[in-house]
């Protein structure tokens, strides 16, 4: 942990996780990079959630109603149906962009031990 | 015994019989110890897993029932119990897997302190206790329908089955077996729901056709004197459908029994894709509910809209037994119907018996109408099971081998567990004979202490390093005890008085508040006594990356 050893195999022969040495690495900046980056794709995707659960179907969802799709009133379609879907859609989002993350700053955990059993 | 008996007694028997060779097969295999069979648990089975443990008999029974009486406010459950899973993937289950222990009290006491752990599994009974309430509730409806009883021997007989089916297959080998009641729930769910949309509109979609009957549906609602289906705060303000929905939201990324299960996820990316299957099983019954209840809405207001009351569809009278279905004294024409025995409508219908009662009041054939039976209790079983081993792991774990007796052997815990449980079943009996409310009002205060007490000190305690044990506590309390009282104060539980609400918040609504209190008081107090050590400061700053870091050559993009 306390220095990036320019490795060649580090796919194949990344070690277990295991505790951490006591002492604070010295290079302290990917960390506060990867922390900011994923509080910032947080944000965004949160910020979407509220709008669209919160703001579409319910805070405007009067308004919305004038509009009718397929027999739905845009509103209530937000609020009983659009909303879970977009739901579902901003995990996997979530999901997809850490795995990017975590392999961009090589804190990807080796998946070999689980897949086995 | 009628076709209907026959048919239900059929697919209970077979799921069940499913259910304990599948405890059994999980039990001979697995000498190695109890926990370590979630690690070889694929991602997609633990979302389903999750899913089951999750979606309860307030989910399946309850529901669309009330969705079908609500209408477009229906959406505080249907947002509500799926949005919290956005917060819990992004806020909580990666963090808590990595720091990877296997209950919230443990998480919390670790964080914080040994007197916040107590709090918490204090919190986590009483939560998980309310909740248990309500599937009792919903098992028993099943029993009393399907067994001729009336609603109390029907609770009883149900409590007795989940109490004896988590004492025994509850303890190993619960996540494949709840992988088959999520099979089981989502089919019964699913085939009348589908049926019922190509009968009636022949799109054999029920999310995209029950926007054919919308209009329909409200002119006959306004013809019998009930609000339109699509009207909006119909049957709430504004303010408590946002306060409704967000106490929800947050409640569920905070409900112990549902963090526990992203433990047995076997890395920190698979419990982000548990999350992600687990909302997408829930969603798939969740935009399917809203078209049950209003399919059945139409069909039930139809079926007896201007009928004398001698010339009823069977399903009034196969359900007048169970004492939800009632036709008002002396009536002879149904001209009103409500779900409210206080509205002296004609005909009133529980809510809690429309997706029971589905199939029937839709004319579909027998087997159908067992098989929803079947899903119903599978949702009532999978969710108890979870929830009565939160009850008596913290019990023993964190109440009885921390404040007890430290130096008991496992033979003892295992014990004081279990007595926790049977305690739990039978105050459950009671408490399922004489509900305070309907099966998913009754979960949703659960979900309210759940948002005032665990969301805001576990959110706190993975981005806050500075949040210490005194302002955890504090915090936990208030907001607890803040979101208690004012249930107490608004509802006639326990004998108390019913109050009218406050600025139109409703007892459901209350959680959300009671986060806010909850955030306020840890932060404030936190900030006015002594950070925590360096050691926790460490510990958090560990839980916020998946493992230790390795070589990354630029350029070399990993798959």
């Amino acid at each position: 942990m306390t220095e990036v050893t320019p490795d060649n195999e580090a796919r194949g022969g990344a070690p277990p996780p295991s505790s951490p040495p006591p002492a604070s690495p010295p290079d302290n900046g990917w960390r506060k990079e990867y922390w900011s980056r994923n509080l910032r794709l947080m944000v965004i995707l949160l910020a979407i959630w509220f709008i669209v659960s919160f703001g579409f179907g319910v805070l405007l969802v009067e308004p919305l109603n004038n509009i009718v799709i397929a027999g739905f009133p845009l509103g209530f379609w937000f609020a009983q149906q659009g909303s879970i879907y977009v739901f579902v859609i901003l995990i996997l989002v979530y999901a997809k962009m850490m795995d990017r993350l975590d392999s961009q700053f090589g804190v990807d955990e080796p998946e070999t031990e689980g897949a086995a059993k | 015994m009628t076709d209907i008996q026959l048919w239900t007694l059929i697919f209970i028997g077979a799921s069940f019989a499913v259910y304990l060779y599948i405890a059994w097969r999980s039990r001979v295999k697995e000498t190695a110890g109890f926990y370590v069979a979630g690690q070889g648990i694929p991602t997609i089975a633990n979302g389903a897993a999750v899913a089951a443990d999750w979606m309860s008999a307030a989910s399946f029974i309850s529901m669309a029932g009330l969705i079908a009486f609500l209408g477009s406010d229906g959406s505080i459950y249907l947002m509500g119990w799926t949005g919290g899973y956005v917060l819990l993937a992004l806020l909580i289950a990666p963090y808590l897997r990595k720091w990877g222990k296997f209950t919230v009290p443990e998480f919390v006491g670790d964080r914080y302190s040994e007197m916040v752990r107590t709090i918490a599994a204090v919190a986590a009974i009483i939560i998980s206790f309310t909740y248990v309430v309500g599937q009792m509730r919903g098992g028993g409806i099943v029993f009393s329908r399907f067994l001729g009883l009336d609603v109390t021997g029907g609770v009883i007989v149900a409590a007795v089955i989940i109490g004896l089916y988590a004492v025994l297959g509850g303890m190993k080998g619960i996540t494949w077996t709840q992988v088959a009641q999520y099979t089981v729930l989502i089919v019964a769910y699913l085939i009348p729901a589908v049926a019922v949309a190509q009968q009636m509109t022949g799109i054999p979609i029920p999310q995209v056709s029950f926007g054919q009957i919308l209009d329909e549906l409200n002119a006959i609602s306004a013809q019998m004197g009930l609000a339109q289906f699509t009207d909006a705060f119909a049957a709430r303000p504004q303010i408590d459908v946002f306060l409704v929905t967000m106490s929800l939201m947050i409640g569920t990324a905070g409900l112990p029994h549902v963090i526990v299960r992203f433990y047995t996820t076997k890395s920190v990316r698979g419990a982000r894709y548990s999350a992600f299957w687990a909302l997408f099983f829930i969603a798939l019954l969740y935009t399917t509910a809203p078209a049950v209840g209003a399919f059945t809405k139409l069909n039930l207001l139809q079926g007896v809209n201007g009928v004398s009351a001698d010339a009823l569809p069977a399903w009034v009278n196969n359900w007048a037994a169970t004492g939800l279905v009632t036709v008002g004294d002396g009536v002879t024409t149904i001209s009103s119907v409500s779900n409210s025995p206080a509205s002296g409508a004609d005909l009133v219908v529980n809510n809690d018996i429309l997706v029971l009662a589905s199939p029937e009041i839709a004319g579909l054939p027998a087997p159908i109408v067992g098989l929803v039976a079947a899903g119903g209790l599978a949702a009532a079983m999978s969710t108890a099971a979870g929830l009565l081993l939160v009850i008596s792991s913290s019990f023993s774990h964190d109440l009885y081998f921390r404040r007890v007796k430290r130096d008991s052997t496992d033979a003892q815990r295992l014990l004081a567990g279990r007595i926790a449980m049977g305690l739990a079943v039978l105050i459950a009996i009671y408490a399922g004979i004489n509900p305070p409310a309907f099966v998913a009002q009754v979960v949703a205060f659960a979900f309210g202490l759940a948002a005032a007490s665990f969301f805001p000190v576990i959110v706190l305690g993975i981005f806050w390093k500075r949040c210490n044990a005194t302002g955890a506590a504090a915090g936990m309390i208030t907001g607890m005890l803040f979101t208690a009282s004012y249930m107490i104060y608004t509802l006639p539980v326990f004998g108390t008085e019913a109050n009218p609400h406050i600025l139109d918040i409703s007892p459901e609504g209350i959680g959300t508040i009671g986060a806010i209190v909850n955030f306020v008081v840890t932060i404030v107090v936190s900030k006015m006594t002594a950070p925590p050590p360096a050691e926790i400061s460490e510990m958090v700053e560990n839980i916020r990356y998946p493992s230790e870091r390795r070589a990354v050559t630029a350029g070399n993009t990993p798959a």
